[in-house]
């Protein structure tokens, strides 16, 4: 093992990992991080928890793991270049490891102008690829990016994420490679429904061989309406819902699309169970995270293993 | 070149309504190209400020100069015959002009007429587009002749991020993503392979994140 | 406002709005003499600075009246002249003069009818409007700042 990251180990054994999402709640209250990790104790290795995301301000990310960590689950720290500079970034690693974090997501993050900020001046010091070699480089050699030894260098499961849906698609597959280069140990996905165009991404993905050193989970979040599904189609950069999945929930009464959007997901891990090269699911189900154990459950990935 | 907007007129009749004689100073470099402080603008500016005063019954006393540049010192010496004459100012030159007659005359108010932009070159006629950051280490020659520090939202060095959507940026559909031109631009000079090599952290010591900067020639002092 | 009579300055092109007010002379049609013209080649050779110039000088209203969209004798000339019109629109809000004191208005060679009408219409707007605001403080009278000398300047100023 590169580290002590119960993610790491439930890869290593075999086994498919299954993480999810805490969004961390805009205001400095931490029982509603404790809520909703509690929810998950149990379903999930590992619990992600976001960065400033959509570029609204919330509580750090950094406390939020700490929190989680301190209940004993195993959170997984996102971080955005978008707000902090290679100090910032390196600083709050050391912080995370003092606090027996040793996950972490590397991730650009959304622009400001979608956030509750747009007039912030964006930071962007490093980008997402940047960011995973320097992380890489205080784990494997113990310097800081810019060269001096560090004290009880961080030893972190280094994440990143990918997007097989966003354009170009010919790009998509390389990106997945620059990223193994820099230095990822695993990849969590964009939300997928298109499969088809998942599996053909996994197809690239394999002829690279990339899936041998990097474990990519598939991620999955359910719809929880057709006007849901219509608004991701349309509105959110990046994302991929074909026209039959808008219709198979706009065919049913709104009070059945809810569960319609749970069945669909799990139908899907359970496809892409069989794809090779998937490692594990990613579950983001935003503002429902209690329905995180039921899918859990039906695509029978509970319990989950003790490693 | 250099771009630049005319500020709006009231937060210029803001900073001259306290003067009875104003020079209008323009330049005949970058902000005449880019229609903003050039000839045409400083006559066009004045008649509106004359307009705007005597609607208040006030005649102010404009004088209208063109600078062949307002960034060199021979240039703005020019100024001196004409500077006793006037109480205050304004220039249509980007910062590095206002800047500059600031410093040569210590005792004279001097009001920036424009809102300098960025470093830019033609679209089209009448379309000015952001095209460089001055960050001081060029990386055109890997990135196949397009900026991603000036043209990507987030500036990224390895992108395009996962928000690129059918060549435009997640922040609007009439940005580009430079990615994807970066991406088709490599494709067309058969260099796809290109984009894997990792472009690693950048040093912004030879960008402003350095301090302010300066280039000495002494060959040529 | 029961003497005022506006002054009103039209620039047009040679090619189809001078051409409409000579068919509206031959027909003898009648249009207020507040009118003034100035014949252009093309609606397109008027620019920003002789709108704003003719404004600043104390013209109550300004138009430019060039050929119907598409039939420009030089193209592209009356859509650049509507462009810099709206421009100057814009800039006399700017600055709290009414921007409809200026307009872009296109016609044809054989409309003289059309030709009388806006400039009735055009008359009547600015009549409603009233005098340009620089007119009503006195200082157009001794104020020509592009011309003047620095003695008229310094006068002026006064």
């Amino acid at each position: 093992m590169e580290t002590e990251s119960v993610l790491e180990r439930v890869f290593k054994a075999g086994h498919l990992a299954v993480t999810s999402e805490c969004g961390p709640p805009r205001g400095a209250l931490p029982d509603k991080i404790r809520e909703k990790a509690e929810v998950l104790r149990g379903h999930v290795d590992a619990v992600n928890v976001t960065d400033n995301q959509t570029a609204m301000v919330r509580m750090s990310s950094l406390t939020a793991c700490i929190v989680i960590r301190q209940m004993g689950l195993h959170p997984i720290l996102q971080m955005v270049t978008r707000d902090r500079n290679r100090l910032a970034l390196q600083s709050d690693l050391l912080g995370a490891y003092a606090f027996d974090i040793n996950t972490m997501l590397c991730l650009s993050g959304d622009h400001p102008h979608f956030g509750d900020h747009p007039m912030a001046a964006n930071v962007y010091d490093l980008d997402s690829m940047q960011l995973i070699q320097t992380v890489r480089t205080m784990r494997d050699k113990g310097t800081f990016q810019g060269g001096e030894a560090i004290g009880n260098p961080p030893k972190m499961f280094i994440g990143a994420a990918a997007n097989p849906f966003a354009d170009p698609f010919e790009l998509r597959v390389r990106r997945l490679a620059k990223k193994a280069t820099a230095g990822a140990d695993f990849i969590q996905t964009q939300c997928i429904y298109n499969l088809d165009k998942f599996e053909k991404w996994m197809e690239g993905v394999r002829r690279r061989r990339l899936h041998e050193n990097l474990f990519i989970m598939a991620g999955i979040t359910p719809l929880k309406s057709a006007g849901m599904a219509r608004y991701m189609q349309k509105k959110v950069p990046g994302m991929d819902v074909p026209d039959e999945l808008v219709k198979r929930l706009a065919a049913l009464p709104k009070d059945n699309q809810a569960d319609e959007g749970i069945t669909i997901a799990v139908e899907a891990i359970e496809r892409l169970k069989k794809v090779e090269g998937v490692h594990g699911f990613h579950i983001m189900a935003i503002e429902w995270e209690h329905k995180v154990p039921e899918i859990v459950r039906r695509a029978g990935l509970y319990p989950r293993p003790a490693v | 070149m250099i771009t630049a907007e005319r500020k709006p007129i009231q937060e210029i009749i803001n900073f001259v309504s306290p003067y009875k004689n104003l020079l209008l100073v323009g330049c005949n470099e970058c902000v005449t190209v880019c229609s903003a402080g050039g000839r045409k603008e400083v006559a066009l500016l004045s008649s509106a400020l004359q307009v705007a005063f005597m609607k208040s019954g006030r005649v102010i006393n404009i004088r209208e100069l063109t600078l062949e540049r307002q960034c060199d010192p021979e240039y703005v010496e020019q100024l001196v015959p004409v500077i006793d004459s006037v109480d205050a100012v304004l220039s249509l030159a980007c910062g590095c002009g206002v800047q500059e007659i600031a410093r040569r005359f210590k005792d004279k108010m001097v009001f920036p007429g424009v809102n300098t932009k960025f470093m830019g070159a033609s679209e089209r006629p009448g379309v000015w587009a952001e095209r460089c950051q001055g960050c001081g280490d060029c990386l055109l020659g890997v990135t196949g002749g397009i900026c991603p520090i000036a043209r990507c939202s987030k500036r990224l060095q390895n992108g395009p991020c996962g928000g690129s959507s059918n060549g435009k940026c997640e922040i609007s559909p009439d940005v580009d993503c430079v990615w994807q031109l970066i991406w088709d631009r490599l494709k067309a000079l058969g260099l796809e392979d290109r984009y894997e090599a990792i472009l690693p952290a950048k040093d912004w010591r030879s960008g402003r994140g350095g301090g302010p900067r300066k280039i000495v020639r002494e060959d040529l002092m | 406002m029961k003497d005022f009579e506006p002054v009103i300055v039209a620039f047009c092109c040679h090619y189809c709005a001078y051409t409409a007010a000579d068919m509206a002379g031959s027909l003898r049609l009648c249009y207020p003499p507040n009118v003034k013209i100035i014949r252009v080649p093309c609606s397109g050779k008027v620019d920003v600075i002789h709108l704003m110039q003719a404004i600043e000088r104390g013209a109550d209203g300004v138009y430019v009246a060039g050929c119907l969209e598409g039939d420009c004798h030089f193209k592209t000339g009356n859509a650049k002249a509507a462009r810099r019109v709206a421009y100057v629109k814009r800039l006399l809000q700017e600055i709290g003069i009414e921007p409809e004191r200026i307009e872009m208005i296109m016609m044809s060679a054989g409309m003289g009818e059309r030709f009388a009408a806006t400039a009735e219409e055009f008359t009547d707007r600015i009549r409603r409007l009233g005098p340009n605001p620089v007119n009503l403080m006195g200082a157009t009278k001794t104020h020509d700042p592009h011309n003047a000398s620095p003695a008229q300047k310094e006068s002026a100023a006064r």
